[in-house]
């Protein structure tokens, strides 16, 4: 008798149990994506369903004439990018681009924070300083290089008076995408640097302390332990480079009033994007397919750096 | 050895101060030339302080450019709209997959992890088609919608609720608070330094943006500040007087906004540099 009671009431209690259990999952579900609603229909709307839809815009021919016609065209619009001679110049001014700009912004906040963590005095000012670049919008930065760039402008004059040639820095397609080059990595570097000065924080203090006993000099103690100790950092900053720089449009957009020019020297693989997406009829769909190959190329880049990286730290 | 050190420092001073000068010249040069008269800046004079100092390009644009102050009005809506809102849905989307235990939330995280890498040029075409499905081109929620929340921020707020203690919550949740009002009046003060540095990345992306409403924004009444100084440069070609003073009038929220938040940013820099 009294056992069957008890395995009754320890029945009512495990039911009781389990319904508080299912009880509480509810209310979890209920909560959980009452608070993750605007995400997801964002992350659905906006991201998720357009690449999607992207996928499916690349394999036709897009035109918008009041409603969107579109004519399924198969690969030709990736196969297209073969025999595209601008296609061809934008993907090398970009390849160009990216690998002169990411190597110098990335050696040149290294070194000035290494030179900013020396614990001099008014450290602060020149911190304020060197970050004003990041706070200003691109457009601006750009319209003010222009302005200093112009043909008898601040530039050449300041170059005229210590004797060296001047340049049309922005009509000379030899130049234009130089002068561009000149101003990101102006307008990047400091921002990477801020970046490498938190991280300095963490280098411990008496590894330099023993170098410096053992005779290292400077230059030896930049090389042999602040570069090997950021070395995680680095790749962060190099990836973070290099996914900025092959997106390279704002300033070529402003520089060349859209066009890329003078004679295409300043289109970028981006900007071409724009211009068979929104510029001209019919080629939306051609532009989706190189939008995909650009996100491919960055993707591949990104990999390639952390292996190659994560090679040299085993060397 | 002490000289060597003297002189070593005189040497870190010097490559400080020239990069300092480096990095001022562009803005002091464009600062000056927006109170320079035109006669100054096309003849060619080079130098940094005004000849003659004028007020009239600052009156020139806000007075008799009558879009120019409609421009900065649609700019500050927008950032300001965008920014309130991505700090809201960051939050609540970072705090459930940080402390809520539901169905599904591993997939949600991976996904959200996964856009991160996806780069906004694959998602512009099918979006602008989209946008123009729902009557939204030209419109504040067809600049602000898209974007009110960010992958990245949702994924620093996950981090930031994973170490945050959860005896707080326990403490108010006796106190009968449900969970949103818990949420809105526990945990959200509480993280204001990352609310901060995230403020002020959010409201930087949207005011300095220049592609998105490039696109978005055709009728020039809906531009934003970057597409209508950039639509300036055409119109004045070589009136840099007029461009340098909008720009300047452009920089300056961000500056002041930088000043008041300057600590935060510094720690919201070491947040993201922390991977």
């Amino acid at each position: 008798m009294e056992r069957a009671e008890t395995s009754s009431t320890s029945k009512v209690k495990e039911r009781k149990k389990k319904q508080r259990n299912n009880k509480r999952l509810l209310r979890d579900i209920i909560q959980g994506y009452g608070f993750m609603l605007p995400t997801i229909l964002v992350l659905l709307t906006f991201i998720l369903g357009p690449v999607l839809y992207a996928v499916f815009l690349s394999f036709f021919d897009v035109t918008l004439l009041g409603g969107t016609v579109l004519d399924f065209t198969g690969v030709d619009n990736y196969l297209r990018l073969m025999d595209d001679a601008r296609a061809q110049r934008a993907l090398l001014n970009t390849g160009l681009y990216v690998g002169i700009v990411v190597p110098v912004q990335t050696f040149l906040a290294l070194f000035l924070a290494a030179t900013l963590n020396a614990g001099l005095k008014g450290e602060k000012i020149f911190r304020i300083i060197y970050f004003l670049p990041t706070l200003t919008s691109s457009a601006v930065l750009t319209l003010i290089f222009m302005w200093m760039y112009n043909q008898n402008g601040l530039i050449n004059n300041m170059l005229e008076t210590v004797n060296l040639p001047t340049y049309n820095w922005i009509g000379d397609p030899n130049i234009a995408l130089y002068s561009i080059m000149i101003m990101n990595i102006w307008a990047t570097a400091p921002l990477f640097m801020v970046i490498y000065l938190a991280a300095l924080q963490g280098v411990p203090k008496n590894l330099y302390e023993a170098a410096e006993l053992d005779g290292a000099n400077v230059i030896q103690r930049f090389w042999y332990i602040t570069v090997p100790q950021l070395r995680p950092i680095t790749s962060f900053v190099v990836i973070m480079g290099l996914i900025g720089t092959f997106q390279l449009f704002d300033q070529s957009y402003i520089f060349s009033g859209g066009s890329g020019g003078p004679s295409n020297s300043t289109l970028t693989v981006v900007l071409l994007i724009y211009q068979y997406a929104f510029k001209s009829l019919g080629t939306m769909g051609y532009a989706t397919a190189i939008a995909f190959m650009l996100a491919l190329i960055i993707l591949v880049a990104s990999i390639l750096q952390r292996v190659l990286s994560k090679e040299e730290q085993f060397n | 050895m002490n000289k060597k050190k003297e002189w070593s420092k005189k040497l870190l001073y010097v490559v400080l101060i020239t990069y300092a000068v480096i990095t001022l010249v562009p803005f002091v040069w464009a600062l000056s030339s927006s109170f320079k008269t035109f006669a100054e800046i096309s003849s060619g004079v080079m130098s940094f302080i005004p000849n003659e100092f004028t007020f009239e390009n600052y009156r020139q644009i806000f007075i008799e450019e009558e879009l120019f102050f409609r421009w900065l009005l649609n700019s500050v809506a927008i950032a300001g709209g965008g920014t309130a809102l991505n700090l809201i849905f960051n939050s609540m989307a970072g705090y459930a997959l940080a402390r809520i235990s539901f169905p599904g939330k591993k997939i949600w995280f991976m996904l959200i992890l996964a856009v991160i890498m996806i780069p906004v040029q694959v998602t512009m075409i099918p979006n602008y088609l989209i946008l123009k499905e729902l009557g939204w081109l030209n419109s504040y929620q067809g600049m602000i919608v898209p974007a009110m929340i960010n992958a990245t921020f949702i994924f620093m707020m996950r981090q930031f609720f994973i170490n945050f203690p959860k005896e707080l919550e326990e403490a108010a949740s006796l106190d009968g608070l449900g969970r949103f009002g818990m949420f809105i009046r526990v945990v959200l003060p509480l993280a204001k330094p990352a609310l901060a540095a995230q403020a002020i990345f959010v409201f930087m992306g949207f005011w300095n943006d220049f592609m998105r409403p490039l696109i978005i924004m055709t009728d020039a009444e809906m531009y934003t500040l970057t597409v209508g100084l950039n639509s300036f440069k055409g119109q004045y070609v070589t009136y840099w007087n007029y461009i340098m003073a909008a720009s300047m009038v452009f920089t300056l929220p961000v500056l002041v906004i930088y000043m008041f938040f300057n600590k935060f940013f510094m720690k919201g820099m070491s947040f993201t540099a922390d991977k």
